[in-house]
């Protein structure tokens, strides 16, 4: 993950709470998707970040996820992801992604 | 889901980008708080 993104995270973390926050993942495959979400549950996993170390767990969510698709308005889940969600792999980005949100005290 | 939450989007140009994540959220009633488009390597 960027170091700009894990420092926004961190900042934002420390403003409002990490109970307050809801990250929202588009990646295109488990891969990247399960290092994003390890990286703003239990930190960046290459150690190069600011969020090394940093045991946030964040409640995180692919967004192709079916919690995410369901708190969306048909129309605009239509116009703005559409297509991508027959593209992508969803049930396996949502595996990659569960299993960290179950991690660092998130069921 | 996006009650009383800030959203923190983190969308990836080869899967879906920011700015379209953070439309949904929007048109749900969500806050954002920050977008990003990363391209991983």
């Amino acid at each position: 993950m960027d170091l700009q993104t894990q420092e926004a995270i961190e900042r934002l973390a420390a403003e409002h709470g990490r109970d307050a926050l809801l990250v929202l993942l588009g990646a295109p495959d488990p891969e990247s998707a399960g290092i994003a979400a390890e990286t703003v549950t239990l930190g960046d996993p290459s150690y190069a970040g600011p969020l090394a170390g940093a045991q946030l767990g964040l409640e995180v969510y692919h967004v192709l996820e079916d919690e995410v698709r369901r708190a969306v308005p048909p129309e605009a889940w239509e116009e703005h992801i559409g297509v991508m969600a027959d593209v992508l792999d969803a049930r396996a980005l949502a595996e990659a992604v569960r299993s960290f949100r179950g991690r660092a005290g998130r069921g | 889901m996006f009650e009383g939450k800030q959203v923190i989007v983190i969308g990836e140009r080869d899967g879906i980008a920011g700015p379209a994540i953070a439309r949904c959220v929007e048109a749900a009633g969500g806050r954002v708080a920050f977008v990003a488009t990363e391209c991983f390597v």
